[in-house]
């Protein structure tokens, strides 16, 4: 095999990586913030998938013109579910929040089989099997758009946070929880913001990622796994370790799919898991808690 | 300005609170005393709304605002500076005070509270884009005070402003609080330093095993045998 193909891989699954990684920073900023795991946070993606799937047939609607509506639909349903659900968990013990989540998982993921049974569906694009040449190297369009877009939505979470007042407030309460209800914070309303948000990541990761991959109703419980294992491997809580991890796991897969066979992509990104967990438990960008 | 009547608090089976009556005058400056665990911060944390009472009312300004959510008493120009400062450390000092600014009440005249926090306190100023976690506890009490004052409180709790800071910083924290109430600022003092605080004080309430088993105007406290022996060693 030439160098060019391994060149080619490596930039493909790094272009996927990038869309994992949006995907596990939505993880990451509910886990930051609100201190709760979201167990359902592949089948919250594949809820965006399955719109973005159904607008496609229905209105040859393009995925990437979707991709702010579909995300405002995720933000809405994340911002809801923690309003109404999760809040009145927050205070519980960790196994009750893990059963909560487990469950919305459960329901989210059977829901999907009745409306769309167990089939997988995808979209075609009139750019699904284009691509550009790059001297020897040849990038797939619709995972360079993809890869754009992740970047481009990730970059505008990262000033919301940095920049704002509601961000900054956000990044208060995951800094002080009393402290923010000390200075008049209404800190259920900022922590269904911010799973909205987190929701609204991987919606977006879904329809980019629905470019890539086709979606069944048993892609959400390995998509949240997926989403774990970077978010460990990166650094729990960290924005630019989500993506690095996205980025480190797309890359691992892509290899591995071509070094040794596709089905064992999975066994390598776990392999960098545990490797992470021996020798960094914190993760590659995570901070050491105190 | 404001009474507690018979107020109640638990956590899960545990009593903090039991059947607490007092009464906040506008203007004045009014000390809690009590060893710890006597139901101090338990009865601070439920006026402002962070606990919520089991029994009892909390009146402000004729309103019952026991079990109303923290944000919506701040808003009521009920402010505190909590015991342990609670900054947040990795938030810079100007973001810190952007943050006491938030309830709605504070808004229209943010600037000129800021304004006012950094010629009160030239440190902040000097440092706005430094994290609070990288102050020193005089400084992290100058910022809880700061960033309580943008919230434009008419009564403000202080829960132990001067516990772990050196002597001069303390003499400085009292001497904040003392020219807060000279500019109409209502005043709740929780402090360990009981014979400071009861000579700032205009009333003054001991609790014990959260109830009031003691009150009256500072200087009669001052005097009173069970309270010099029990907090003042005398």
């Amino acid at each position: 095999m030439s160098f060019e193909i391994y060149l080619n891989v490596a930039i493909a699954g790094i272009l996927t990586g990038l869309v994992y990684g949006l995907m596990a920073l939505g993880l990451s900023v509910i886990f930051g913030v609100v201190r709760v795991v979201n167990f359902a946070h592949g089948e919250m993606m594949t809820v965006a998938m399955y719109i973005a799937v159904t607008l496609f047939a229905a209105l040859k609607l393009d995925p990437l013109l979707m991709l702010a509506p579909i995300a405002v639909v995720l933000f809405a349903f994340g911002y809801l579910l923690q309003k109404s659900v999760i809040n009145p968990f927050i205070t519980r013990p960790e196994h009750s929040q893990f059963l909560l989540l487990v469950a919305v998982a459960i329901i989210l993921v059977n829901v999907q089989l009745i409306l769309f049974g167990p089939d997988a569906q995808n979209v075609q694009t009139s750019y699904a099997y284009d691509s550009y040449q790059i001297g020897t190297v040849i990038v797939d369009a619709t995972k360079t758009y993809a890869a754009l877009a992740a970047l481009v939505v990730a970059t505008a979470l990262f000033c919301f946070f940095r920049y704002t007042t509601l961000g900054t407030a956000i990044r208060a309460c995951a800094d002080n929880y009393t402290g923010a209800l000390v200075v008049g914070l209404d800190v259920k309303h900022l922590y269904a913001l911010t799973f909205g948000l987190g929701a609204a990541c991987v919606g977006a990761a879904g329809v980019m990622l629905i470019l890539i991959v086709d979606v069944t109703p048993a892609l959400g419980p390995a998509y949240t796994l997926l989403a774990f294992v970077i978010v460990i491997t990166g650094g729990l809580g960290s924005m630019p370790g989500a993506l690095l991890g996205g980025v480190l796991i797309g890359l691992t897969e892509a290899m591995a799919g071509l070094l040794f066979t596709p089905s064992a992509k999975s066994m390598f990104a776990f392999g960098i898991l545990v490797l992470v967990l021996l020798f960094r438990p914190q993760g590659i960008l995570g901070k050491r808690s105190a | 300005m404001l009474l507690v009547e018979n107020l109640d608090v638990h956590y899960g089976d545990a009593q903090a609170l039991d059947g607490v009556t007092l009464e906040i005058p506008e203007r004045a400056i009014v000390a809690i005393v009590g060893a710890n665990g006597a139901g101090k911060t338990s009865l601070i944390r439920a006026i402002a709304g962070i606990n919520k009472p089991t029994r009892g009312r909390i009146v402000y300004r004729g309103d019952n605002i026991a079990g109303l959510p923290s944000f919506k008493v701040c808003n009521l120009g009920i402010g505190q500076v909590a015991e342990g400062r609670q900054v947040f450390p990795t938030l810079t000092i100007a973001e810190n005070l952007a943050m006491g600014a938030m309830i709605p009440r504070a808004k229209a005249n943010r600037g000129r509270n800021l304004d006012r926090v950094y010629a009160m306190f030239p440190r902040l100023a000097e440092r706005r884009a430094q994290a609070a976690g990288t102050l020193s506890g005089g400084e992290q009490q100058m910022l809880a005070i700061g960033r309580c004052l943008m919230g434009e409180p008419e009564l403000i709790m202080f829960d132990e402003p001067s516990l772990g800071l050196a002597p001069a910083v303390v003499q400085q924290v009292l001497g904040t609080v003392s020219d807060l109430n000279r500019e109409g600022i209502t005043c709740v003092l929780v402090e360990q330093n009981v014979a400071v605080s009861l000579k700032l004080a205009s009333h003054a309430y001991v609790l014990e095993n959260g109830r009031v088993t003691l009150s009256g105007s500072g200087e009669a406290l001052l005097g009173d045998d069970r309270v010099r022996q029990a907090y003042l060693g005398i």
